[in-house]
């Protein structure tokens, strides 16, 4: 099928600002967006410039706005986003833009290592494995799948408007080691979070939850780690 | 240009790449250099698990997992390595479960164990639990918890820094180059340690579960150095990948109890390996499915495929086990794994070949000597303990177990050495290699060559060979050489030149696609990965050997390939007739 992908360009070296332009490009219905941006860099125009590993789904590299919406390009098949219409493809919101669809990746990053991502605890290590039950090791299962993509902070609006924000991926980072049994960081993690840039700018849009590419409820994640720092307890 | 001087360089920064970084910056001055962001490393694709006899779920022992590696590597395999890896995957698990990692949990609250295939009980009774996992997330998961204590403990990475030339001084490492991605700056980083640990090759293939990112480079630079890459003709096809896609379907799905059927609904494996069937090693149940396809019992309307049934198993377990690869399925393929069966096809998954090291990671110069200074680990290197064949879940055993041990030998290394004196214009290379390409006035596409190469291999050199398809591939890659002469980059600007940079890619690829097939055609004997069908018996009297390649340059400059071998290390096992 003959489709037309609109994508915002952008490259400094060249010009100051960012352009639309379109591409016309056959594909087939179950092609992904990313085959989209592979057939145009390799067939058309070889300076488009965008961000792709694994090509499906759990490398987090391709994070993209596709039709106005955050998903991994590589995810995202052509014959759900009504072909039929332009498809526009933009770079994530909220970073600033590097070249095309590359963003600086810094800021989300700094905001993710911020929240002590990593367990913490104290005394002897056991000489085996520390012992945790599946309901214990269940109830932070979801935060574990995150790919560090940042479709969930670069769909927050509140992200979009304040820069030091932590943004959702960086709570959900925290979460998963807050309600992990065998970590012991929670109070400082919890700390770090009741910040005023922390998890209380959270207005729960849910566009985080909408546009996580590994199906994470982000935005209940959210509010477990705030209800945590009410009662202090997980 | 930029220069910099670090006691260790580290190459990657997927798992061996971390677990190095974790050990050597604890000790000495260490960077991470990769030309991604550590997370999107293709650790994280890896699904079922890793092995380790911690016996938590039923009796096992390090001895008959190495048996089973030894075994199911052909018995290729070096020995003595083999039983490093086993004995030491049990700390390896348990490390890694101490740094946080969330494994699956048995009813007593320890660290889950499943089935997986080539993995036995009492030297190939029946198949045994020894896979620890996280769901089919287990690679994941291991990238996610080594980037998390890489951010505890500080190290120091350099991301999107693409290493295009190491340093060399008097036969020692000194040092490596590297093209800066968001700026097309070069950066000379002098070191005392050098490790390589940026995984394989995979997109020498089209059908492949490899990231598009896995061109080679680590092996490609070293081979251009003129030092040896060893067994480079066993390349691992992975039974399951996602028909006409390549992505990876994980062999916890025939662990958990999924079974692979023709177009007669038969279980066909019950015919290729009685006793372990569906969980015979790959490379059995990849020629065993291609075969099938061959004698027309395929399934879809090509019969170009057969099928993978989970249908028999309950939603739930399906879900709390294998919960990604079936919504890999339902997203790509539009199939519904609770009710209906799979269309899979091998893919093109792991080069067991690469960079020769011994035991501590030091990388070789010959069948004797280390390279000082240089390390390898994880899938651009040859240990070998994966021979002819890996095993599944021995690849994120190996990226832990020998990216600790290059770690540690790297900075214990760099604690007594000095800083060598670097060549006289260190970037010379990388200059007219980067400068060369941008400034090409070439008309050739670069997809249009690598698209050309993927097919010759994926028809040529894949799981069936002939001397016949292997010579064509040949043929075919040295046209290809000389149209790449003629190659266009058609992004000139120094910011993010992601099209400069599929060039060079596709330079690794070349020659390295070059010295597989140039190994496999001297290998006349079928072992493990390796089938060649005129050929079709292991022959241990003549190629009970690695194979060692050499780039050598003559006078003229002329290019050719020289093969050498080096004797396979046995201690316990002796080589025996492969059955499961």
């Amino acid at each position: 099928m003959d489709v037309k992908v609109k994508i915002l360009r952008y490259n400094p070296e060249v010009v100051d600002e960012a352009e639309w332009k379109t591409y016309a490009v056959t594909l087939q219905p179950t092609d992904r967006v990313l085959d989209a941006l592979h057939k145009i860099k390799w067939e058309q125009d070889g300076t488009l410039t965008f961000r792709r590993s694994c090509a499906h789904g759990v490398c987090g590299s391709d994070a993209m706005r596709i039709n106005g919406r955050n998903r991994l390009a590589c995810k995202t098949l052509i014959k759900d986003l009504s072909p039929d219409k332009e498809i526009t493809v933009e770079p994530i919101k909220g970073l600033p833009v590097l070249k095309d669809l590359v963003v600086d990746m810094e800021p989300f990053f700094d905001a993710y290592r911020s929240v002590m991502p990593f367990l913490v605890t104290s005394g002897h290590e056991p000489t085996r494995e520390r012992i945790q039950s599946q309901a214990d090791r269940d109830r932070f299962d979801d935060t574990t799948k995150c790919i560090l993509c940042a479709a969930c902070t670069t769909s927050c609006p509140v992200f979009w408007s304040d820069g030091q924000y932590f943004g959702p991926q960086a709570i959900v980072g925290a979460h998963r080691f807050i309600f992990d049994s065998r970590d012991e960081g929670t109070e400082q993690r919890l700390e770090i979070l009741n910040d005023k840039e922390g998890v209380w700018r959270c207005r729960t849009t849910f566009n985080c939850t909408d546009a996580c590419p590994r199906g994470i409820e982000v935005t209940k994640a959210i509010q477990e780690v705030k209800r945590a720092l009410i009662f202090r307890r997980v | 240009m930029q220069q910099h001087q670090y006691d260790v360089i580290i190459v990657g920064a997927g798992g061996a790449g971390m677990r190095a970084a974790l050990e050597s910056s604890t000790r000495t001055r260490t960077a991470v250099l990769t030309k991604l962001y550590p997370t999107r490393s293709h650790t994280g694709a890896a699904q079922g698990g890793m092995c380790a006899a911690l016996a938590n779920v039923e009796e096992d022992n390090w001895e008959w997992h190495t048996f089973d590696t030894v075994k199911g590597g052909d018995f290729l395999v070096d020995q003595d390595a083999a039983e490093v890896m086993c004995r030491e995957a049990v700390d390896a698990v348990l490390d890694l479960e101490k740094m946080g990692l969330p494994f699956n949990r048995t009813a007593e609250g320890k660290i889950d164990q499943r089935f997986f295939g080539g993995h036995t009980r009492n030297h190939g009774e029946a198949v045994v639990r020894r896979s620890c996992f996280a769901a089919d997330r287990t690679g994941h998961m291991i990238l996610q918890t080594l980037y998390q204590q890489c951010i505890k403990q500080n190290v120091e990475f350099f991301n999107e820094y693409y290493v295009l030339d190491l340093l060399m001084t008097d036969g020692k490492a000194s040092g490596v180059v590297a093209y800066e991605l968001a700026t097309g700056e070069l950066h000379v980083f002098s070191a005392k340690s050098v490790i390589f640990a940026s995984g394989g090759f995979g997109k020498v293939f089209r059908t492949t579960s490899n990231a598009h990112t896995l061109t080679g480079d680590g092996m490609g630079i070293v081979w251009r150095k003129g030092l040896p890459l060893e067994d480079m003709e066993f390349f691992q096809f992975h039974p399951t990948g996602l028909a006409g896609l390549g992505v990876l379907l994980s062999e916890a799905a025939r662990g958990e109890g999924g079974i692979l059927r023709n177009a007669d609904n038969e279980r066909f494996m019950e015919r290729y390996a009685p006793t372990v069937k569906d969980l015979a090693p790959r490379d059995m149940v990849a020629r065993a499915m291609a075969n099938e396809v061959r004698e027309g019992r395929g399934c879809g309307p090509d019969k170009a495929y057969v099928m993978l049934d989970l249908t028999h198993l309950e939603p739930a377990h399906i879900d709390a086990k294998l919960p990604d690869i079936t919504e890999f399925a339902r997203t790509y393929l539009g199939v519904e794994p609770y009710t209906e069966q799979i269309p899979v096809f091998p893919t093109a998954h792991y080069a067991m070949g690469g960079i020769p090291t011994n035991i501590k990671g030091e990388a070789l110069a010959n069948n004797e000597d280390v390279i000082p200074g240089l390390y390898a680990a994880g899938e651009v290197a040859c240990v070998s303990v994966h021979g002819a064949n890996r095993l599944g879940t021995n690849s994120l055993l190996d990226i832990n177990v020998f990216g600790r041990r290059a770690g540690i030998a790297a900075a214990e290394y760099a604690a007594t050495a000095e800083f060598e004196e670097l060549p006289a214009d260190p970037s010379a290379y990388v200059v007219e290699l980067v400068e060369g390409l941008r400034n090409s006035t070439g008309e050739e596409r670069i997809a249009a060559i690598r698209s050309d190469l993927q097919a010759t291999m994926d028809l040529n050199a894949q799981v069936y060979r002939t001397e016949g398809s292997l010579k064509q591939a040949l043929i075919d890659i040295e046209a290809l050489k000389l149209r790449f002469a003629n190659v266009a980059v058609q992004d000139k600007g120094k910011r993010f030149n992601t099209d400069l940079l599929e060039a060079v890619e596709l330079g690794f690829l070349l020659d390295l696609a070059e010295v597989l097939v140039v190994s496999a055609l001297e290998r006349k004997e079928s072992r493990g990965g390796h089938f060649r069908e005129d050929y079709d018996k292991r022959d241990d009297v003549n190629f009970m050997r690695h194979t060692m390649a050499y780039r050598e340059v003559d006078a003229d400059g002329n290019e050719t390939i020289r093969l050498d071998y080096k004797p396979v290390v046995q201690t316990r096992y002796k080589p025996m007739e492969r059955k499961y």
